[in-house]
């Protein structure tokens, strides 16, 4: 007999509330703060190559936000957001899937991007919105998004991929039922990584993501990244109850907590949700529990809102130099190398910067292209309007005249 | 050629294109097993499995959202709002990411595989929260497209381009006619093309414009006129955006005159932005002020439905004002 409630009725006959905390969602935690694996954890399956790759993920992106951010303080570029404290969480994470498993994204994840290949010089075009921006210069800064990385490009209402990622991830396992049982006949090939802060996680779209894919069953991981705050609100005016993870479980959703800053958890942790998705068809969350090391934006100033004495605990637990630590113990990284490929990275971004910043903007005609697969006929018309006016004033538009054909 | 109502147009619609798409989708509240609460899903989750049509839980913002992602993976996907007035959940998903999917990204990825269905407007005794017609909101958002049919033919027609159309579209049905409009249908495919306005019965004194159930209303506004000796040009928008702008142009500077009608509030609606362009580029054509026969600026009401609609005797009054300016 199925309950058309859906609800296990556990009859008993004294008055009694289950507590918004009761559940106590444990932290798995792989890599103590000094590097060394804790007595009865289990390090995670990780060949070198991907290690050594996630590190330099991880190094990387360290070097490209702190070297952006200075870009910005220059007035270069007009917005920057940093990752700080949060490399591990979004590296171990797209680490641990298949390069071919869609990454729907927040912003905050361009370290999940790099590790997927997006080049040093991508990235430039991007935040300096030129011609060969992908996104052809339409979007702020660190909206980033690549098909051919299976990287869905970012948008800034907050929240809207959740629901997305559900339905995308649905799309992947399509195929993967059989007909007739409408039951899944095989493993799914590919899954959805879903990223959002515990700031997004208010939004309805949280909601209705996670509803949607329970109830459907769609193969996606929702990543929460609750780094402490969103803006200047702290965790703590964000929501009451134990986290994020509690809601998984309320809607149903297979979820695990783990700290954010440790490499080898994160990997851990989202190495076995992918195989749930896959095998099962059914969603997972991950609750990443690390802390927002730096300012939100280029437009915020943590001081306002939180003490130093805060961010210096926090600055102690870095998830990256954790990670290396580990990496030295087990001999599969060499320090003086590693100084010496630093100090090559650190040039080659500034040298990206300058080329970067010289090429063109994207030509006019982008104004009107992709807002439909091809321009209804009143766009045409404004964009030849446009054009006209353009040439009899030129020198009012002087990056564009020029190059009208 | 058989008879069918609108919802049966749209249910064989709904059927080639499942049949002609494997991994097509079709979901929404109660569209599963039960057909949806107005059946034009019906017997589909039968022939083409619960994993393909299916209910979803109660959420508008989901719909979209996962519709959103499905149709960014690159499933044909068909998502169905039970009542147009419950389509503002999923406004977000709709304005900032349905419509903005191709261009944010770069045509990197784009969602011109989704059409949403949504039932839309009055006469139902409804009252204001099951008789709103929201196009004109949606119809100031670049990026998507916005069809609403006339009867049975053009509603499995329109529906079959909006479906194959590479654009996400907003196909809204006129649900007072679901079961009202009967006429002939093939019962094979064909398509009506989008973006074009159909001239439904040629005039020369004055041009009736319209879409969706409101083309009944002046259908019968032109009878009365012709009675009086007025002929009417009637024409049907079917495509709010894009809009037909030529043919509208033409047939005003064939008549000298324009009497628009539609049901949503007169102020902002679609209307405005047709006259608008009309005194535009008919300026010199034009004999008399184009007038708007429209929904009041009031919530849609109950009790007083009858006195509220621009029913033919309004959209009669507007002709005969324009003829005699
Ligand atoms: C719908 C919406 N509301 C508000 C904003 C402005 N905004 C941008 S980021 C942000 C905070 C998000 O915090 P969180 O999700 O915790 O992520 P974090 O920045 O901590 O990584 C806000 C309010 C937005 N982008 N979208």
């Amino acid at each position: 007999m199925t309950n058309p409630n859906n609800v296990s009725l556990n009859i008993h006959h004294e008055l009694s509330f289950i507590d918004g905390h009761a559940l106590n969602i444990p932290t798995l935690k792989i890599l103590s703060e000094t590097g060394d694996v804790y007595p009865g954890a289990t390090v995670p399956n990780i060949s070198q190559d991907t290690a050594l790759r996630l590190y330099r993920t991880m190094r990387f992106i360290r070097m490209l936000d702190e070297r952006m951010q200075a870009a910005q303080r220059q007035g270069r570029i007009s917005f920057y957001m940093q990752c700080l404290g949060e490399e591990a969480a979004v590296t171990a994470s797209a680490a641990a899937l298949d390069d071919d498993d869609m990454i729907m994204a927040q912003y905050r994840e361009q370290a999940a991007l790099h590790y997927r290949g997006f080049r040093l010089d991508q990235f430039m075009n991007q935040m300096f919105s030129n011609e060969l921006d992908l996104g052809k210069g339409r979007q702020m800064p660190i909206h980033y998004g690549s098909n051919e990385l299976n990287y869905m490009t970012i948008s800034s209402p907050l929240g809207t991929q959740i629901p997305q990622a559900s339905g995308h991830a649905y799309g992947q396992k399509l195929k993967h039922i059989d007909e007739k049982t409408g039951e899944l006949a095989s493993e799914i090939d590919n899954v959805t990584i879903c990223y959002f802060g515990e700031g997004a996680a208010s939004e309805g779209d949280f909601h209705a993501g996670l509803n949607m894919a329970a109830v459907l069953k769609a193969p996606v991981i929702f990543f929460a990244r609750n780094n402490g705050y969103a803006i200047s609100t702290p965790a703590d005016e964000q929501f009451a109850g134990d986290g994020i993870a509690s809601r998984g479980v309320g809607y149903g959703i297979k979820t695990i907590r783990v700290d954010g800053a440790d490499a080898l958890a994160v990997f851990a942790a989202t190495q076995a949700a992918r195989d749930i998705c896959v095998k099962t068809g059914e969603p997972v969350l991950i609750e990443s529990i690390a802390y927002r090391l730096g300012a939100h934006s280029t437009s915020d100033d943590p001081s306002g809102y939180r003490s130093k004495e805060e961010e210096a605990d926090h600055q102690l637990n870095c998830p990256i130099a954790r990670f290396k630590k580990w990496l030295v113990a087990q001999n599969w990284l060499d320090e003086a190398q590693d100084d010496a490929e630093k100090e090559t990275i650190r040039e080659q971004i500034l040298e990206a910067v300058k080329v970067a910043e010289k090429v063109e903007k994207p030509a006019l005609e982008s104004l009107i292209s992709d807002v439909y697969d091809t321009p209804i006929p009143e766009l045409s018309e404004q964009y030849e309007h446009l054009k006209a006016h353009i040439l009899a004033h030129p020198d009012a538009y002087p990056t564009t005249a020029g190059r009208i054909k | 050629m058989a008879q069918m109502n609108m919802l049966q147009a749209i249910n064989s619609a709904l059927d080639i294109s499942m049949s002609e798409h494997p991994n097509a989708c079709i979901f929404g509240e109660d569209v599963g097993h039960f057909g949806g609460v107005f059946r034009a899903t019906s017997g589909l989750q039968e022939r083409y499995g619960r994993h393909r049509v299916f209910n979803t839980p109660l959420t508008e913002q989901g719909i979209l959202g996962f519709a959103n992602g499905l149709a960014a993976f690159g499933a044909p996907t068909i998502a169905e709002i039970q009542f147009a007035d419950y389509i503002f959940p999923a406004f977000d998903q709709i304005v900032n990411e349905t419509a903005k999917f191709r261009y944010r990204s770069g045509n990197e990825f784009n969602v011109g595989k989704l059409t949403i269905r949504t039932p839309y407007g009055g006469g139902i005794a409804g009252g204001l929260y099951h008789s709103q017609s929201p196009e004109a909101y949606f119809a100031h958002t670049p990026g998507i497209k916005i069809v609403v049919p006339r009867n049975p033919h053009q509603a499995k027609g329109l529906l079959r381009a909006c479906i194959e159309d590479d654009n996400p579209v907003l196909f809204f049905e006129p649900k007072r006619l679901y079961r009202a409009s009967i006429g002939e249908v093939p019962e094979g495919d064909y398509r009506i093309e989008i973006g074009t306005a159909e001239i439904v019965k040629e005039g020369k004194d004055v041009t009736l414009l319209a879409w969706g159930a409101q083309m009944e209303i002046i259908e019968q506004a032109a009878g009365l006129a012709e009675k009086e000796g007025i002929s009417c040009e009637i024409i049907d928008l079917r495509s709010i955006l894009p809009w037909d702008r030529d043919t509208l142009v033409s047939s005003v500077n064939k008549t000298g005159r324009l009497v628009i009608s539609h049901e949503a509030p007169i102020t902002n609606g679609f209307g405005a932005e047709i006259a608008a362009t009309i005194q535009q580029h008919c300026f010199l054509h034009l004999e008399s002020p184009i007038l708007r026969v429209c929904g009041m600026d009031t919530p849609y009401p109950l009790a007083l439905e009858k006195e509220y609609v621009p029913d033919a005797l309004k959209v009669f009054a507007a002709i005969k004002q324009s003829v005699t300016f």
